[in-house]
């Protein structure tokens, strides 16, 4: 419950950002926030760990992209539309994948993912190695001209937001306990009468989805969708941002985010230091925090609230 | 007892097994295993380790696939079906290796338990208060177990003897008719046991139980009768008196069983 202020203050915060930081950057930070968020779903919550997350997040920015160019419909739907593909694509791999666990469901999902990429490669609405290029920022709600960087922020901002309190209530949810159970113990889940594979499936679909609304997200923002979003590399990158902000925190995500696109925004100047600082987190990640930074936030502050009473 | 027009006999059992055989790999672990559990009784699975116990209760629930047999459960047969559909007819485990939800609160262990009958365990877009009103249940079974106190820590916290008796409450949660336990008093020291053995007595009323236990004094004070099982076969049957005069079971156990 002391998490509200802090939250009401991060908005604060978020809604005046626009003045000091390129609200391009912010919109990038906020996509991330929301792909990083969905993932910790299945790797924090479900105990699912899916090497090919951007599959939905890329997959979903070509969808968007695509639906925008064709339609001109309302911008708001077409986020919703790349949401909505990619909770189908993530349907269609759960179906495959959601009934192993460990390494082959990480397998099954990265082999899943390279296919994609591939068949995104050739197909021919998404510009090959050009990418899904000049895709329009159509009016809000078909009425509110958002087509400058300044005022699509807050659109992003509230699919961030509404996404997040989403989150929140996923996780604090008569599912969420249940799927909190499974990735503790999932043959007593099923001893007790419950079909675990179904409440991973959910999971693999809402996951699947939010990383799409995402994806859809970035797409409008820089107006392109490219392969990078689809590749092994961004896959990567979510994981490292849910581990180094705190698995299985409403928080830690955010802030890997956070961390991870601020560190790659400054280095991009530096060329390759980008990959190797990542590699270097990772490590610190690996070797001194163990439950990232949110994660050993709250070990800290239980430790003192703790010892007083010893 | 008092069911005059069932079919002879077929009424008397909870569960049956009938040639209830596992197979792993060539190397058969469960040999055409016959057993026949009464109504109401506390009937103990006992034999050496590796004899094949936990092997038959995955098998009996569905944990695992028979390689041949029929399991009847109050006369129907569920040999076809998986482990959550049997567990909701009401045959249900707890596991020799403690099965906690060590993530969840003590409340919230038993909760998950009670969700299974609710119907809301799907929902994602309710809070956590469309589940609130299991919350007065849950604090009941946890009275029953001793647990009432404890219900708002991390079931981590608990002692190695509570994690036992939280199990069994979550395993009552289900109001199983039959209760399959494999081994609740394993690795608990003395001072654990006994309560624990109260707790099945109490938690046996009006059900059937079916319990594995290596603690010979646990099964000769709760159990009405013993199946002994030796190298995936059963080697006798019977009351605690003729099972422990029985020279078969005597040769067996001093085989090697590690009583402490
Ligand atoms: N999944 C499996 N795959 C292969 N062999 C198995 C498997 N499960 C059990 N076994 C073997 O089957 C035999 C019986 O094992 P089981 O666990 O049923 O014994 P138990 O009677 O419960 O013993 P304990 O008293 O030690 O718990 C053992 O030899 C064991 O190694
Ligand atoms: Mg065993």
């Amino acid at each position: 419950m002391t998490r509200w202020p802090m939250l009401l203050a991060l908005l604060a915060v978020a809604l005046v950002a626009p003045t000091v930081v390129y609200p391009v950057l912010l919109m990038t930070v906020l996509s991330f926030i929301v792909f990083a968020c969905s993932f910790n779903l299945l790797l924090g919550y479900a105990g699912l760990l899916c090497f090919g997350h951007a599959m939905f997040f890329g997959g979903a920015a070509y969808v968007t992209g695509w639906f925008l160019k064709t339609t001109g419909a309302s911008i708001e739907i077409g986020i919703l539309v790349g949401g909505l593909s990619a909770a189908a694509l993530g349907l269609l791999v759960g179906l495959v994948a959601v009934k192993r666990s460990g390494i082959q469901f990480a397998m099954i999902t990265f082999a899943i993912s390279q296919f994609v990429y591939f068949v995104l490669l050739q197909a021919p609405f998404t510009g090959g190695e050009d990418g899904l290029q000049r895709i329009p920022r159509t009016a809000l709600l078909g009425v509110v001209d958002v087509s400058k960087s300044g005022s699509l922020y807050y659109v992003v901002l509230g699919f961030t937001v509404l996404a997040v309190l989403f989150f929140y209530r996923v996780v604090h949810s008569p599912f969420g306990e249940i799927l909190k159970a499974i990735r503790d113990n999932e043959a007593r889940v099923e001893s007790l009468g419950f079909r675990p594979e179904r409440f991973k499936l959910i999971a693999f679909v809402i996951s699947a989805g939010m990383a799409g609304v995402a994806g859809g997200l970035k797409a409008v923002a820089f107006q392109i969708a490219t392969l990078t979003d689809v590749s092994w590399t961004v896959s990567g990158e979510v994981i490292l941002m849910t581990l180094l902000g705190g698995l299985g925190t409403l928080a830690g995500p955010m802030v890997g985010a956070v961390i991870i696109i601020g560190l790659n925004d400054f280095l991009s100047q530096f060329g390759e230091w980008s990959l190797i600082s990542q590699g270097v987190i990772m490590l610190v990640v690996i070797i001194f925090l163990r439950r990232g930074v949110v994660g050993e936030i709250d070990a800290f502050l239980r430790r003192k609230k703790v010892a007083p009473a010893r | 007892m008092g069911t005059t027009n069932a079919p002879a006999g077929a009424g008397d059992f909870a569960l049956e097994a009938r040639g209830l055989t596992k197979v792993f790999g060539g190397f058969a672990a469960v040999k055409d295993v016959n057993l026949a559990v009464r109504r109401g009784a506390i009937h103990a699975l006992i034999g050496p380790n590796g004899a094949g116990k936990t092997t038959c209760f995955n098998l009996l629930t569905k944990t695992l696939q028979p390689t041949a047999g029929t399991i009847l459960f109050e006369g129907e047969d569920i040999s076809a079906l998986r482990t959550a559909d049997v567990a909701r007819r009401g045959l249900v485990r707890s596991f020799q290796i403690s099965a906690t939800f060590p993530h969840l609160t003590v409340l919230e262990n038993v909760r998950v338990a009670l969700q299974s009958d609710y119907g809301r365990a799907y929902q994602f877009w309710r809070s956590l208060k469309a589940v609130e009103p299991l919350n007065k249940r849950a604090m009941q079974l946890l009275e029953e177990v001793g647990l009432a106190g404890s219900a708002h820590l991390t079931a981590t916290e608990l002692s190695y003897g509570k994690k036992r008796a939280m199990e069994i409450a979550t395993t009552l949660a289900l109001e199983p008719r039959v209760m399959l336990l494999d081994e609740p008093t394993a690795g608990m020291g003395h001072e654990d046991v006994e309560p624990i053995t109260d707790l099945i007595r109490r938690a046996a009323q009006g059900r059937t139980v079916v319990i594995v236990e290596h603690n010979l004094s646990v099964v000769s004070s709760l159990c009405d009768r013993i199946t002994v099982l030796q190298h995936g076969e059963v080697l006798t049957e019977g009351t605690y008196a003729e099972v422990s005069t029985n020279p078969d079971v005597v040769t067996a156990y001093m085989g090697g069983v590690d009583e402490s």
